[in-house]
């Protein structure tokens, strides 16, 4: 039996901005998708953290503070650290072109998202990504 | 989903409802008009508008919300724009500022100065001012958990500018509901919040009398993704809110209520927007005679500013946000605003470049004096279908007040999460439109472009952070410690207490304890607030 997809979304740093998470959220839920949602304010340890106990396959960072280029390495740095580097790391919200570049080349990050992305891109995204790394 | 093979596109139906999802028949007659009609603008329920004259008495006020990296850069920026002919200012500040941490704070890493100015002390209030006399220029500071210490800061300017307190014109935000409702800035949990919002009201009635402590604000209700319905009327029921602790707080109404001041968005929808803003003011008319016996006229009437939807902005085609932005701001001074920020084309990307805010400020300024709609108050009132989405909007947006005045009041509905899953519905089921095509973004959705445009981009200097660290750690040395200590041990107890902590937060600025030492004192006090978060 196929094992549904787990998904951290997790919202990091200190903007309290949640709106895309959560509809984000939603959408990953309604495809079908086991969708644990952090809250607000979280570290990437907190992340890191909750991507370990809850299993997932798949987190989901939103940012749209311009603090990317903070959180986003340290939380690839503790999931290399803990031997997580197999986990997809999806970054959403206002990351300039220049920076989604250098962090899926040098962070190792997945994929980037910006405003106007459509739900149903990123849900193929996760699927077709999951299923080239099985 | 999007494109037919071949590019070969449907021809698209137009709405049968406004952006807030209100059914919309194809043309409207008479029958729509209300009898509030007969009251001309200036006149109780003020559904046209506060004042007789409107614009031809004085214009609204073009206040661009601006603030980035250090208070130094920031201060320049306030120079530039007030030389363009801005007539106010209105502070932006940044992230760790707005929850109440220093900039060498480990929670405030990558964040100092990104997102507004930081401001760690007394030290940088009195860099960010300087040059701007206080006696002169309004100044308007978005910041809630922390108002209470960052207007202490301004008034310690004030005094070191020798400006009296009552000569003193501006408004802070200080809206803390609509934080634990959509915006999630906040540090304690909402009962002793509430006591300093009310702490902040109570001293503005008696000793700041023209500047505005509360700005009560639909704004980032309607950016968190509600509607324009639940933007009113959680707006207008956080309103009744504040209004019940002051006067519990043992104010009459008719002293503090014409100084409260409210904040809302201007979305896409130029009907519903205009509708929105007559509607707001007859709801609030109507409950400050009628619900809490105000007798003097000025505790009837909403003011209240507008800033357009950054919500709406894209990142397609930024060109495109121009236009939407000068419709939006059209739709506010046909709604008549008393104040008005337009947004820059840029700011779906980052804070707004000088090109950028300098092109959104012209495009109130063409508004103002070449289109000739300010001239006359209220010009579409009368317009059978405005009338009657304004009637629509106020039903639905006092079926909402009334189902939170059964909760309890907003502080019950919000511990139910009763507000934030109305949003989250709303704005999922926006989204879902969008994918399904059926709300078209021009240039998102349909009419793409695959030429991107560039546009040049405000950087923040990356220095900022390094900049604002060492000079808050520099001042911790410089000054008296022992005074500061003594100034926060005396916060503690007044918070712990009864008393109003206004004078206290003075003391304590005044012998530059920083923000981050006095929302931990306060935190210390009351705790901090969690919330269950709802999708």
């Amino acid at each position: 039996m196929d094992k549904r997809i787990r998904v951290l979304v997790a919202k990091a740093g200190l903007d309290g901005h949640d709106r895309g998470a959560k509809v984000i959220a939603r959408a990953l839920r309604d495809a079908g998708m086991e969708v644990i949602y952090t809250g607000l304010r979280q570290t990437p340890e907190m992340i890191v953290n909750a991507a370990l106990q809850e299993d997932v396959q798949v987190i989901g960072l939103s940012i749209l503070s311009g603090a990317h280029n903070a959180i986003v390495p340290r939380v690839m740095q503790l999931l290399r650290e803990k031997g997580m580097d197999d986990v997809l790391v999806l970054v959403g919200g206002i990351v300039p072109d220049e920076d989604a570049a250098l962090l899926k080349q040098n962070q190792g990050v997945a994929g980037v998202f910006q405003p106007g992305a459509s739900l149903d891109g990123i849900v193929q995204f996760i699927r077709s990504s999951l299923e080239r790394t099985a | 989903m999007k494109d037919t093979p071949g590019g070969v596109r449907v021809p698209l139906a137009l709405s049968h409802q406004t952006l807030s999802g209100i059914p919309v028949e194809p043309v409207y007659g008479p029958e729509a008009v209300s009898p509030d009609l007969v009251h001309p603008p200036g006149e109780f329920p003020y559904v046209r508008g506060i004042h007789r004259d409107m614009y031809r008495g004085r214009l609204w006020t073009m206040r661009q919300f601006s603030g980035f990296a250090t208070p130094e850069e920031t201060n320049a920026r306030y120079h530039y724009l007030l030389e363009q002919g801005q007539t106010g200012l209105s502070v932006a500040f940044d992230l760790p500022t707005l929850m109440g941490y220093d900039a060498d704070h480990p929670n405030s890493l990558g964040e100092v100065g990104k997102c507004g100015v930081s401001i760690c002390s007394l030290e940088d209030m009195e860099t960010l001012f300087r040059g701007i006399p206080l006696g002169d220029v309004s100044v308007s500071m978005t910041i809630n958990s922390p108002a209470n210490v960052i207007w202490a800061m301004y008034l310690a300017v004030a005094e070191k500018q020798g400006v009296p307190y009552d000569k003193l014109a501006g408004t802070l935000q200080n809206d803390i509901l609509k934080e634990f409702i959509a915006q999630k800035e906040y540090i304690y949990p909402p009962r002793p919040s509430m006591r300093l919002v009310t702490d902040t009201i109570e001293f503005a009635t008696r000793y700041v009398p023209r500047y505005n402590p509360v700005s009560i604000s639909g704004y980032h209700i309607r950016e968190a993704g509600s509607t324009a319905v639940q933007e009113l009327a959680f707006t207008l029921r956080d309103g009744i809110e504040y209004v019940d602790w002051a006067v519990a707080r043992g104010l009459n109404v008719d002293e503090f209520a014409p100084r409260l001041s409210f904040f809302f968005n201007a979305h896409n929808d130029f009907f519903e927007e205009i509708a929105k803003y007559r509607a707001a003011r007859k709801i609030w008319a109507e409950l400050m005679r009628n619900r809490y016996g105000a007798r003097d006229e000025r505790s009837w009437k909403l003011r209240f500013h507008t800033q357009t939807a950054g919500c709406s902005l894209t990142w397609q085609q930024p060109y495109n946000n121009v236009v939407r932005t000068a419709l939006q701001a059209l739709a506010a001074v046909l709604g008549g605003t008393q104040s008005l920020h337009t947004n820059s084309l840029d700011e779906a990307y980052a804070l707004p470049s000088e090109h950028a805010v300098t092109l959104a400020l012209r495009t109130q300024q063409i508004i103002a004096h070449e289109s000739n709609v300010a001239s006359v108050a209220d010009p579409l009132g009368g317009s059978y279908y405005l009338e009657a989405l304004t009637a629509e909007i106020e039903r639905r947006a006092l079926d909402y007040i009334h189902r939170i005045d059964q909760m309890g009041g907003m502080i019950p509905a919000i511990e139910r999460n009763f507000p934030q899953s109305e949003i989250a519905d709303a704005s999922f089921d926006y989204q879902q439109r969008i994918e399904r095509d059926d709300q078209i973004i021009v240039g998102v959705n349909r009419y793409q472009s695959s030429s991107g445009e560039q546009i040049e981009l405000l950087q923040i200097d990356r220095t900022a952070e390094q900049t604002q660290c060492e000079k808050v750690a520099a001042l911790r040395r410089r000054r008296d410690r022992a005074r500061v200590d003594a100034a926060l041990n005396r916060l503690s107890q007044a918070a712990g207490g009864d008393q109003n902590t206004m004078p206290f937060l003075l003391d304590a600025v005044r012998v530059y304890a920083t923000v981050g030492e006095i929302c931990d004192t306060l935190r210390g006090v009351f705790g901090t607030y969690q919330e269950t978060s709802v999708l």
